[in-house]
């Protein structure tokens, strides 16, 4: 037995709705196979992971707090996608955006005003875009392959971040303990509405960023110029555009875009810059991306979505001991699922049988 | 044994498991497709050998088991991106989150228990042999696998038919196909031999490198495998020297540090890195070089036309 | 999947069985920076959240959550904790800190412990262990067993900790021997089997015969007996690792602590803002049995162990001289609690820059 793809003559819109909720529904049924296997409750298991994040106002806030910075990185990885450069680095734009916005208030910790928050923003998506435009040089300077440097690079911005925090940048008063000072009032990003929970502008900012791009690539000439690059740089040629600038516009927003992620979350929800300031965002938002289509506005859903599995997992941890390496398992077989269900837009699928009878046809 | 071989050893020990992932890698991408799940191969291969050792107290079966596991974990990488057309990208970061949870899930039990350890060859008189004893005839067998998987992997691709096949599909799937071949199925194969290959590199660090299991013990190897395959410029030879200039550079750097000359660590450990950005350069910048090695289909999905 | 959907909307409706707690049971619950079976530093926490189950299981409920990074997720699982309704919540990574104080600042009526910090509020106290005491210990048996006279130390971070634990075992060695000298490797990591291994053997090529680390896993062990040296486990008994080189090791073992403090929440006598930072003496650490060493070097050992316990001897007390040559101590003086939890800088005789 085999698959057979064929490919629509167009996208199908059924299927664009639908699989999204027939990957859900796979998920469930194979998550409830999981959690039995483990000898848990699968309705309980699939209750803490789903439903009890959501139930409460702070939650909600936390979970805005978790998908800020994966939306803000997926959209501009997106962008670099779609125009067919791999950006895979976004991991190191966020961490040396998170630094060079955190300058003014660890070098200067006497400048103080309202407009120290603004610059640490903008000086977060230079340093963002400044390192994101690294592998941009080199691919079109020297042909190299984006996709390692990009990667390379984030072990050097790891390292050193590391050692700006545990040497030059350490707190003075803080016991030689390898972080920075806090920052000042003037430094820290508002929370959005501090009565009911944490959650800062960063939310904020990743939604705007994500209509703006969406707008950008789906409504302007640049984004004609985004998709036609990246599809063909043959006839983008043809048109007139050029790839070379083309690689730097994609390389330096997605950069920008987590630089200001990074800025975001140390100024909001840390408030100082320590050895390690991202659990990996720059990688899970890759998923993101693909999860949401490359489309911005399904990677705001798709962000979020992601964002509820490490919060259901916390829930299912503690309420089910559940360990931590199942909650892993299922986000993994979350991915798959969506993956291989939005298959079914593009194409008609069928399983052909040894005596090639068709034997399914997915509408 | 002096201390200049003694290094070498070390340095070998270091490389080994690199060089093998690699090698399966490239011939993953010399097909056309990006695997970016080798750490999660890996890290299955890993604990998979050391499970299958511990409980049939057989290293060797360990190794089995880990090539066995390794082939079969990257299956669900080819279905996905071969017959379901998703992206490369995107399966291959999901097949690494996937491995190192399942990884840990299965390792639970086995933390901290005392490995087996493959024994290294040991030939009287030959292995004891100044500076070149040990190195040439005193190491252990997935050493000597690794050696042999160079060759090997070099006289398939560049003198057999199958090996010609083969990198054509990478150049060029949509006429690979009009002529004829099977590409998924070769596709398929070459998926399969990768997740092999990561699932020994992993054998070796339960069994060999560091004889225990603990989780995430891969602790990014995969990636560097990665980033060995298009230092090499796809050459197998390459991928061989590049394996063992970066184990030599992270044995070297600890070298440094014990002589206790106080430059940052993470200077020196950041080394290895800014050092394959600057071969990679080096390389890449002859670009009639790089074109002739690229696999022009890398990454790209293929559906055969009916 | 109509029927997922019904099956849901049914639970949804009749109320999600909550694990069975009876009323007079407290939880005590705990943030985890690793996997709970790292084989190091995690391990011994949940270790002890164990031993609390077996002593306190009739009135204690425990609960826990692995790998939470630190930063917005800490912040996050911790205050999940409160609203829980947790009576005591343990935070066991020194990154928690400025978290575990916001969320204590925000709930009031919860208790909380912070591992290895310095902040303490109304209702949060710190606790710490004295690990550099065994250090101090194994410094003396390196130097009387080295043939060299060079020992090698595996580091990951130099935090205060660690640094604590390598001037601790360069001034015990030089009770016995005062030219000994320490070679420091830092790895950057406290978990990476492969890492550890290589600077074992780097070190090893270098002329050490003695070894001993501040990271987690088992390598070095595993390369010290293979090599046939000498070897000091850390966080856990890891003679399987060493039958034949493991001398002794130094053993986390915060049960004891966890069980004190959560009888003193049930009681009532729990208080908080205060800094316990335990010894040998209290149990929250202790020293593997001595093996594989001449009997004379066995007996010294557990003299100084015991000079420890009784406080008769102080690993940290006058005349010592930094690394540069000013002095430190005078004689006779003991470094305080504050100098020693912020210490950043070598004793001399360490054979290493410590990184700034």
């Amino acid at each position: 037995m085999r698959v057979e793809l064929i490919k629509r003559p167009q996208q199908s819109a059924l299927f664009s709705a639908v699989s999204p909720f027939i990957a859900l529904a796979l998920t469930l049924v194979a998550g409830a196979i999981m959690f039995s296997l483990l000898g848990k409750s699968p309705l309980d298991a699939l209750y803490y992971y789903f439903i009890d994040p959501l139930r409460e106002v702070w939650s909600l806030h936390e979970l805005a707090i978790k998908a800020a910075p994966l939306i803000l990185i997926a959209v501009g990885l997106a962008v670099c996608y779609l125009s067919n450069n791999w950006n895979i680095g976004a991991e190191g734009q966020f961490i040396i955006g998170a630094m060079a916005g955190s300058i003014l208030p660890i070098i200067f910790p006497d400048f103080q005003g309202w407009y120290v928050l603004p610059l640490m923003l903008l000086m977060g998506i230079a340093g963002g875009a400044a390192y994101g435009a690294i592998p941009a040089l080199l691919k079109v300077r020297f042909n190299t392959n984006e996709i390692l440097t990009s990667l390379m690079l984030v072990y050097v911005a790891q390292l050193f971040l590391d050692w700006m925090v545990r040497g030059p940048w350490r707190n003075p008063e803080g016991n030689n303990f390898p972080e920075t000072r806090r920052f000042h009032v003037d430094a820290i990003l508002p929370e959005i509405l501090p009565s009911s929970g944490r959650a800062n502008l960063g939310f904020v900012f990743a939604i705007l960023a994500a209509i703006v791009v969406w707008f950008l690539v789906t409504r302007t000439l640049k984004g004609f110029e985004v998709r036609v690059l990246g599809s063909s740089p043959r006839a983008g040629r043809f048109a007139g555009f050029s790839a070379k600038k083309m690689v730097f516009f994609a390389f330096m927003l997605s950069g920008g875009l987590a630089g200001l992620a990074g800025i975001s979350e140390v100024s909001g929800a840390i408030g100082q810059l320590r050895p390690v300031i991202s659990p990996g965002y720059g990688f899970a938002a890759i998923i993101v991306a693909f999860l949401g289509r490359l489309n911005p506005l399904g990677i705001i859903a798709s962000g979020l979505i992601l964002a509820l599995t490490y919060l259901g997992g916390e829930a299912a941890q503690i309420s089910l001991g559940l360990s931590d390496k199942v909650v892993r398992v299922f986000q993994g077989m979350l991915l798959f699922f969506v993956l291989g269900c939005d298959t079914l837009i593009h194409y008609r699928v069928r399983l052909v049988g040894f005596g090639a009878k068709p034997a399914v046809e997915g509408a | 044994m002096g201390i200049a071989e003694s290094i070498l050893l070390t340095i070998a020990t270091a490389a080994t498991p690199l060089l093998i992932a690699a090698l399966g890698e490239l011939v993953v991408e010399r097909s056309g497709v990006l695997n970016l799940g080798v750490e999660g191969m890996m890290v299955m291969g890993a604990v998979c050998g050391f499970v299958a050792a511990a409980l049939t107290g057989s290293p060797w079966l360990g190794v089995l088991a880990a090539i066995v596991v390794g082939a079969l974990f990257s299956l669900l990488f080819g279905f996905l991106t071969l017959s379901v057309a998703t992206n490369q990208v995107a399966t291959g970061l999901s097949l690494t989150l996937l491995g190192l949870g399942l990884s840990g899930m299965i390792g639970e039990g086995f933390v901290g228990q005392a490995g087996q350890k493959l024994p290294s060859l040991y030939i009287p008189g030959l292995s004891d042999l100044p500076l070149v004893g040990r190195l040439v005839f005193g190491q252990d067998p997935i050493f000597y696998m690794s050696i042999a998987l160079t060759v090997g992997i070099m006289w398939f691709l560049f003198r057999t038919r199958a090996g010609l096949t083969l990198r054509s599909i990478g150049d060029n799937h949509a006429s690979a196909h009009a002529l004829g071949i099977p590409v998924i199925a070769y596709r398929y194969l070459a998926v399969m031999f990768g997740g092999a290959c990561a699932g020994l590199a992993g054998a070796h660090l339960s069994l060999v490198y560091t004889p225990q299991w603990v989780e995430n013990m891969t602790a990014g190897r995969g990636w560097i495998a990665l980033a060995l395959v298009v230092f090499a410029s796809w050459r197998p030879l390459r991928v061989l020297a590049g394996a063992y200039l970066f184990g030599a550079v992270t044995i070297g750097q600890i070298h440094v540090q014990a002589l206790g000359y106080g430059i940052p660590s993470q200077l020196l450990s950041s080394l290895p890195y800014l050092a394959t950005i600057v071969v990679l350069v080096l390389i890449s910048r002859n670009r009639r070089l790089t074109m002739m090695n690229t696999p022009a289909s890398l990454g790209r999905a293929f559906v055969p036309d009916r | 999947m109509k029927k997922i959907v019904f099956a849901l909307a049914a639970v949804l409706a009749a109320g999600v069985s909550v694990p069975a707690m009876a009323q007079d049971k407290i939880k005590a619950c705990f943030v985890y920076i690793g996997p709970k079976t790292d084989g190091g530093w995690t391990q011994a926490h949940d270790v002890g959240r164990q031993m609390v189950d077996k002593e306190l299981g009739e009135k204690v409920e425990t609960q826990f959550v692995e790998n939470v990074p630190e930063g917005p997720d800490a912040e996050r699982v911790i205050e999940r904790f409160a609203r829980s309704g947790c009576a005591i919540v343990f935070t066991t990574s020194f990154g928690y800190m400025d978290q575990t104080l916001a969320v204590a600042q925000k709930f009031p009526d919860v208790k909380f412990e912070h591992a290895t910090g310095y902040k303490t509020a109304p209702n949060l106290t710190t606790y710490n262990s004295r690990f550099y005491e065994g250090r101090y210990i194994i410094g003396q048996i390196a130097a009387k067993v080295s043939k060299t006279g060079v020992a090698g130390y595996i580091a990951s971070f130099p935090i205060p900790e660690v640094v604590q634990g390598i001037n601790a075992f360069t001034l015990g060695a030089q009770t016995v021997n005062p030219d000994f000298k320490l070679k420091v490797v830092w790895v950057n990591t406290w978990h990476d089997a492969g890492k550890e291994a290589d600077a074992a053997k780097a070190l090893i090529d270098q002329g050490v015969d003695i070894l001993t680390q501040h990271t987690d896993s088992a390598a070095p062990m595993q390369i010290a007996e293979e090599r046939g040296i000498k070897a000091f486990g850390q966080a856990f008994d890891q003679i399987q690792a060493g039958p034949k080189a493991q001398m002794t090791a130094i053993i986390d073992t915060w049960g004891p602590y966890y069980v004190k403090r959560i009888k003193m929440v049930l009681d009532g006598t729990w208080k908080g803002g205060e800094s316990s930072w335990d010894g040998l003496k209290d149990g929250i650490l202790t020293m593997a049995p001595y093996t594989n060493m001449p009997d004379d070097v066995k007996k010294a050992a557990e003299e100084t162990e015991a000079q420890i316990k009784s406080g008769e001897l102080k690993p940290f007390t006058g005349p010592i001289t930094k690394q540069d040559g000013t002095e430190w101590l005078k004689a006779g003086e003991t470094a305080d609690d504050k100098t020693l939890l912020g210490l950043n800088f070598y004793v001399k005789g360490v054979d290493d820059k410590l990184p700034q």
